[in-house]
């Protein structure tokens, strides 16, 4: 899969920074113009463009045939997409906010997840279900729910999360095109970061799988992901200061998970430090610190250390600062990191 | 006209005697529901004039399927005595329902079954075998749905209803005339999916039709503690689609409130709920108690009322049926039972390796590592034995 070439006349020529949602926008709308087989639906996405406006302008591109404002009712939302696709269309579902989404679990992991398997890879599941998670943004009670460890546990979905603009345009198209199950978890507080990505020159479509190293450095490795990327890279920044060069890994797929990558680069810098929003306990930075020391225990100077959300319910907002993991919190862990003895 | 007493303020400016009480404004008037409710009381053909009407071919046809489909029940209970299937869920009393949903609908259709439903995916033309697999323990699905239009058996309850709406409104959209037929019992009525996936059919006007067995029971619970409504036929009227209700033991008239509701949805009619009256002769499964819930006195009355008995006595009385008819139905049930006992009593072919084979289209590498380590156990296994 290549770069897209894009169907719209040339924009003016110093075309303004493009956000997360528009880039998410622009993924869906480029893979409803070359496949027919691709349909959105949820609540809101037509004639509104969704909540947070990411489906914003498809319904009346498309049709409402194509992009459908369905009934209040996700475990309908997602039930209906699977028999949509059994007959060979590409649903690409949205969930209006994370906790929002549990009514549909049952459909998720009982069929969505299952059905290639219990069908012999007779009836593959090609949908995407599109979770906007993560907190940051004020929002009240079930809005800012970091829900990706339930699905991480659920064999035959992949779990992909996008931390920039250019990856939510090439990793959304990814999952589009993708033959298995993608939750496509959508940091929500990044929706409107900006970046130089156009949507005239869109970039390529990004393989499902691969994580990718946004800083290098030599002392630590900062493992993450999604919403905490930003919080790394400040981290990171920041750490100069104490004279510590980190490398931040964005893992971008949380399922599959590359281990090659992580592991590549913890052998290098010999310390890591995972950061997550999600609670700690049987969070994915359990699973992670856990694969990352059985691979390369040797390589190890200190315990492979977490930082992540308390484990408690996700906080009203006028706490939510206490709890969602900082620049501080990260710098402190990496201040654990066994410097004296390794030294 | 100055006389009437309120406490609302009067927008200024209007006119006093300009007042008139009117509905709230985004109210209007919705679906008629008199044309949606459900019969008075279940439709029956077999016994009525009716049975004059119907095609004596289809009449024998269900007969032979019929006495095919108790048939393979006892096949089925036997072999799990016998300890070949892990479980069945027998449809002993239910084979009207289950041979009339198989015959109402046409090939480009689609079926999608309950765990409980695998003689309605026989009676469609689904090996047997393949059909009771999942129950065999095998695989999960013994098929590929696409090949007789079948969808897996759907174990969680009534989870196969929105995927029924989802692919007929799908069909729809491309401009294919295809019908989904889907099953579930009285139980599954209680279950969100069930509700969830009324609505988006009506809404959607999808041409599907579900069928509701109420055989009395859900395991042992009766339907007095899962509905307070006047009869599961009701619920469609709330929906806005049309109910009916037709007594599940007459296969004839199962077959017609199917084949109507069938027609209306193809040409466009939307979506149709059928109670159909019932009853599980058996226990739930052969890991079933049915003695702690039920008296034998119940169960006696409903024998009498055996969707088998009615017919064969209504073709005998009507001629349509002789004890040659009878013979070869028995006698075609017996080589289909012979060929499946055949056929179960081998052992399956199992390779283990096909545990990771379809998780994904393409392994990750975790399960690669996992394939293997498996892969490694099992040689190790076949050169220790």
């Amino acid at each position: 899969m290549t770069t897209h070439a894009t169907a719209r006349p040339a924009a003016k020529a110093a075309a303004k920074p493009a956000t997360m949602a528009q880039a998410l926008q622009r993924a869906m709308r480029d893979a409803m113009a070359e496949d027919p087989t691709v349909h959105v639906m949820g609540e809101d996405v037509g004639t509104l463009g969704g909540v947070f406006r990411v489906t914003d302008g498809l319904a009346k591109e498309f049709g409402e045939d194509r992009c459908t404002d369905t009934p209040l009712a996700e475990a309908g939302i997602l039930g209906t997409a699977v028999g949509m696709a059994m007959y060979g269309l590409r649903p690409v579902v949205e969930m209006q906010f994370d906790a929002f989404a549990y009514p549909a679990f049952e459909q998720l992991i009982s069929h969505v997840s299952r059905m290639r398997n219990r069908t012999r890879g007779a009836m593959p599941m090609p949908l995407v279900v599109r979770v906007p998670y993560g907190g940051g943004i004020g929002g009240v009670e079930h809005h800012s729910d970091s829900s990706e460890a339930y699905y991480m546990a659920t064999p035959g979905l992949h779990v992909v999360t996008p931390a920039t603009v250019e990856d939510a345009y090439g990793l959304l198209r990814a999952a589009i095109a993708s033959d298995d199950p993608v939750v496509f978890l959508e940091p929500k507080r990044l929706y409107w970061s900006k970046s130089d990505w156009s949507p005239e020159a869109p970039s390529a479509v990004e393989p499902i799988g691969k994580a990718v190293v946004r800083r290098r450095g030599t002392s630590a490795t900062l493992i993450t992901y999604g919403p905490s990327l930003p919080v790394c890279m400040e981290a990171a920044e920041a750490a100069t200061a104490e004279g510590w060069d980190l490398e931040v890994v964005d893992l971008r797929s949380l399922v599959p998970f590359d281990d090659e990558t992580v592991c590549a680069s913890v052998r290098r810098t010999g310390r890591a430090v995972v950061v997550h929003e999600s609670a700690g306990f049987g969070g994915p930075g359990g699973e992670i610190a856990a694969r990352v020391t059985e691979r390369c225990f040797h390589h190890l100077e200190a315990p492979v250390l977490r930082v992540a959300g308390f484990d408690i319910p996700y906080p009203p907002p006028m706490l939510e600062r206490h709890h969602l993991p900082g620049v501080d919190r990260v710098l402190d862990a990496v201040a654990r990191l066994q410097w004296e003895a390794g030294s | 006209m100055q006389q009437r007493s309120s406490t609302v303020q009067e927008p200024p400016g209007a006119a006093r005697d300009a007042y008139r009480p009117t509905p709230p404004p985004a109210w209007r008037p919705r679906t008629d529901p008199a044309p949606l409710l459900p019969e008075a009381e279940p439709l029956r053909v077999l016994g009525t004039d009716a049975v004059a009407d119907a095609d004596p071919e289809l009449l024998r046809r269900l007969y032979r399927e019929l006495v095919r489909g108790r048939r393979y029940n006892a096949q089925a209970t036997a072999l799990t005595k016998q300890g070949r299937l892990a479980v069945y869920p027998s449809t002993t009393g239910q084979e009207a329902c289950e041979v009339a949903a198989a015959l109402a609908l046409e090939e480009r259709d689609w079926l999608f079954p309950s765990y409980r439903d695998t003689l309605a995916a026989v009676a469609r033309g689904l090996d047997p075998v393949q059909a009771l697999t999942l129950l065999r323990g095998d695989w999960h699905t013994g098929y590929d749905p696409r090949e007789h239009r079948i969808a897996p058996l759907s174990t969680p309850l009534a989870t196969q209803l929105p995927h029924a709406v989802g692919l007929a409104h799908a069909a729809r959209l491309k401009g294919d005339d295809v019908v989904a037929l889907a099953m579930v019992g009285d139980g599954g009525t209680s279950e969100g999916d069930f509700h969830e996936a009324l609505n988006f059919a009506a809404v959607w006007q999808a041409p599907v039709v579900f069928l509701v067995q109420n055989n009395g029971f859900a395991i042992s619970v009766p339907l007095a503690k899962q509905t307070a409504a006047p009869s599961l036929a009701h619920k469609a009227v709330g929906y806005g689609m049309p109910g009916r209700l037709v007594d599940g033991n007459d296969a004839v008239a199962v077959h017609q409130v199917l084949t109507e509701a069938v027609t209306r949805a193809r040409r466009g009619g939307g979506p149709t709920l059928v109670e159909a009256i019932t009853y599980r002769i058996d226990a739930h499964t052969n890991a079933d108690d049915a003695t702690r819930y039920r008296g034998d006195g119940e169960v006696e009355t409903w024998r009498a009322h055996d969707p088998v008995l009615l017919l064969e006595r209504e073709l005998t009385e009507r001629g349509l049926l002789d004890e040659d008819g009878r013979r070869a139905a028995a006698e075609e049930a017996e080589t289909m039972a012979a060929r499946l006992r055949e056929r179960m009593n081998a052992d399956p072919v199992l390779d283990p390796m096909d545990l990771f084979a379809h998780v994904y289209a393409e392994k990750t590498a975790q399960l690669r590592e996992q394939a293997a380590q498996l892969r490694a156990e099992l040689d190790a296994e076949s050169e220790a034995g």
